[in-house]
């Protein structure tokens, strides 16, 4: 059992973007296993990463999310060979954007996660929540 | 959508939708860490949701008829279930509002187990709240949800397969067994591929050239099979169910061309065996020779005489893990079948001639399974395995007396340096993916980076790829022994028979759509889509692009490269995802539960 943890009301609130062939079931894996990850991040599957639209991101963020985690296919992407340049370019043109509306673009994260990556899953959520909150720390002081 | 836009006619305005929303206890496994209750109560005044109810178990079958009732008594239009992950019950779920008379694409599950409940035990305040966002936010999309038909086409009770090695002939046996006629197509002019070459193979010890004579046989007596050799696929057409195949056949009188209608593709083009370079451990050296050479040595040797150009073979080294597990950039994978292949050809030495000294220079030994039994058998013996480093594998070179000398550092004799002097060297030489580029480009098969046809999941779709109706079955897929590939064969028939036996097919409908008005014709989604389905057609005068909803795979990578955002993915739709992602974050329902 791991040590319970404090609900944090002020605990970043991301959304992830997963792919619902490769990296669903990661995302599964980790709450099959209660590994535990912030309450505040929550899941909106879509079947490739390479379809998801620049603007969809930065709607998050401007609605009110603090950071979007895109967790791509990566090689394993059973559509697209390149998948992983197409997401990265899709990443890329949303941190200009987001640059352009002076949104950091440290709020915007892409990682692989693999059907069976639910330990790395878990461990992304806890440092990107950690890593939010010092974005937020960082542009209040600013 | 904007508020003076006018709603289509027959499509009812997403706030007057009748939505069902159920959220399962699962009993106790969402409950007990989930205010179930409160995410009821939620969803009960939400736009468009007619039904908001809470149910133990919503996937048994009680709970399914209750459904179906409420959905034919208030007449919904879109149902939401919120309880496991869809792997589970997606299935189960659309069949029930198809068995209600609903369209099964307006429903919509939620995931709140596996990403909701199980992932924050120790946080209910937290996982209550983020659930509601998450029901919201699949409620949203529901509301803007189409009624969506799957295309339903009739199909064809006939399986190409590609290659007649071992796995082929096998599949091709199984298909006709199961009630599907097989037709096999042999770029060689014999079947049997590597293992109708080989005398003795483990684990039967059935010699590979009688295994493939005895399936061989087999296939003769049936007239459901037709087997072509010197033969090749060279075109392919239509969709899965309905693939038209172009077969190439190669005969002294010059090509001929023959079109067979089959309604799946099973690929089983093998592997080529890794060919060291000049000088890689010693190769070009005489006596110095690769794992299938020694077999074929092997195999040909009478009892006693195990005799290399024309000389007796006293003593044999073999270096293991040639050609596989290099470093980055190389063949990072291991081959699996090696090991063992290397070991049963010492036993057979070993049996021909019990004199003959048998050296074996090793990584790990991934001799799997029963193959244990081998390893065992083989030290028993006599065999003498020594361990090397991975960074520091053994060298062989002539020695001054004449015979070949393999220097090792043994890990396992405290890393002692020994060589030793032996008569023949066997490079223990792994699978490499045979180059077929046409046939890549033709089946759009997909290829993993280590070069082999890649599944779409290893282990819960292992034998299909993304392209409907073209299965991969063998080495073609990955490294594996003979067993292995006969058994990725059967799967691939088993496959086959479930898209063919019934006589028709569906296919998903969330596929790409263009809207004509929108789209300016600069042709950016053509090239984005590998699978040739997005052509340029006229429209209204001008060019503008097309989806076929046949062999669209619904990625949606078109999506972002087209400038003017023209296209959407029918069930991801433009909508429907910023519509989801506000429900999402307004979950601000306050909840204020005691920690658990």
């Amino acid at each position: 059992m791991s040590p319970a943890i404090h609900p944090d009301t002020n605990s970043p609130r991301i959304l992830v973007f997963s792919t619902i062939n490769i990296s669903d079931p990661g995302i599964d894996l980790a709450g099959s296993r209660h590994l535990e990850y912030p309450a505040t991040v929550q899941t909106m599957p879509v079947p490739c990463s390479s379809g998801l639209k620049p603007a969809w991101l930065i709607h998050a963020l401007e609605k009110g999310f603090d950071g979007v985690f895109v967790a791509s296919d990566g090689e394993e992407c059973a559509y697209l060979p390149d998948c992983a340049e197409r997401t990265s370019r899709i990443i890329a043109e949303a941190q200009a954007i987001m640059a352009a509306r002076g949104i950091s673009p440290e709020r915007l994260k892409m990682a692989a996660v693999c059907s069976v990556c639910a330990e790395p899953f878990a461990n992304y959520m806890r440092e990107f929540s950690e890593k939010l909150k010092q974005v937020r720390a960082a542009s209040s002081v600013a | 959508m904007s508020e003076n836009e006018a709603t289509p006619v027959g499509k009812v305005a997403p706030e007057d939708r009748r939505i069902g929303v159920y959220i399962c206890h699962c009993g106790g496994n969402i409950s007990d860490y989930v205010d179930v209750e409160a995410v009821r109560e939620a969803l009960a005044d939400e736009p468009g949701v007619v039904v908001s109810t809470t149910e133990l178990f919503a996937c048994s079958d009680g709970t399914q008829h209750d459904m179906i009732d409420a959905i034919k008594e208030k007449q919904l239009d879109g149902l939401v279930v919120a309880s496991c992950s869809p792997k589970l019950h997606q299935v189960t779920f659309r069949n029930v509002a198809a068995r209600a008379g609903m369209n099964p694409y307006t429903y919509s599950q939620v995931n709140v187990r596996e990403q909701g409940s199980w992932a924050h035990q120790h946080d209910k305040a937290g996982a209550t709240e983020k659930v509601i966002g998450l029901v919201r936010s699949s409620v949203a999309k529901t509301r803007l949800s189409d009624a969506l038909e799957p295309l339903r086409f009739d199909t064809v009770p006939r399986a190409l397969v590609v290659g007649a090695g071992i796995a082929g002939l096998r599949a091709a046996i199984g298909l006709a067994e199961i009630g599907l006629e097989a037709v096999v197509v042999e770029k060689a002019p014999e079947v049997g591929g590597w293992v109708g070459r080989h005398g003795e193979t483990f684990p039967s010890n059935a010699a590979g050239r009688d295994q493939i004579a005895s399936l061989n046989e087999q296939i003769k007596q049936r007239r459901d099979i037709t087997v072509y050799t010197n033969a090749e696929l060279t075109g392919k057409s239509g969709t899965f169910g309905n693939y038209s195949a172009e077969i190439t056949l190669h005969r002294d009188g010059g090509d001929k061309t023959l079109t067979v209608d089959v309604g799946s593709i099973i690929v089983a083009t093998g592997f080529d065996s890794y060919a060291p370079d000049d000088g890689e451990f010693g190769y070009g050296i005489e006596g110095v020779v690769t794992l299938p050479q020694f077999k074929e040595l092997v195999d040909a040797s009478e009892a006693g005489k195990l005799i290399y150009n024309g000389r007796p073979v006293r003593s044999v080294g073999y270096v293991y893990c040639v050609g596989s597990r290099q470093e980055a950039g190389g063949n990072e994978y291991c081959s699996k079948f090696c090991c063992t292949a290397a070991i049963h050809a010492s036993v057979l030495v070993n049996k021909l001639d019990p004199s003959v000294r048998q050296f074996h220079l090793y990584r790990d030994v991934r001799a799997y399974g029963r193959n244990e039994l081998l390893y065992n058998e083989t030290r028993d013996a006599g065999s003498v395995f020594l361990k090397f480093a991975d960074d520091a594998p053994p060298t062989v070179a002539k020695l001054p007396s004449g015979g070949l000398g393999l220097t090792i550092t043994d890990l396992l004799t405290d890393s002692r340096e020994v060589t030793i002097p032996v008569d023949l060297v066997v490079l223990v030489t792994g699978m490499v993916p045979r180059q077929n580029k046409s046939l890549v480009d033709l089946l759009k098969l997909p290829l993993g980076t280590d070069g082999f046809f890649n599944e779409i999941h290893p282990k819960l779709r292992p034998v299909e790829t993304v392209v409907d109706g073209v299965m991969i079955a063998g080495c073609c897929q990955s490294p594996r022994t003979a067993g292995e590939s006969v058994a990725a064969g059967l799967a691939a028939v088993a496959q086959s028979a479930a898209l063919l036996k019934k006589g028709y097919a569906e296919l998903e409908p969330l596929v790409a759509r263009i809207d004509p008005e929108k789209c300016t014709g600069s042709g950016d989604c053509l090239t984005a889509c590998p699978y040739d389905s997005i052509t340029s057609i006229e429209w209204d005068g001008r060019q503008i692009a097309s989806v076929d909803p046949a062999t669209c795979k619904g990625c949606g990578g078109c999506i972002p490269v087209c400038g003017a955002d023209a296209i959407d993915l029918l069930g991801y739709t433009d909508a429907q995802m910023r519509a989801a992602i506000e429900e999402m974050f307004e979950a601000s329902v306050p909840v204020k539960e005691p920690v658990a």
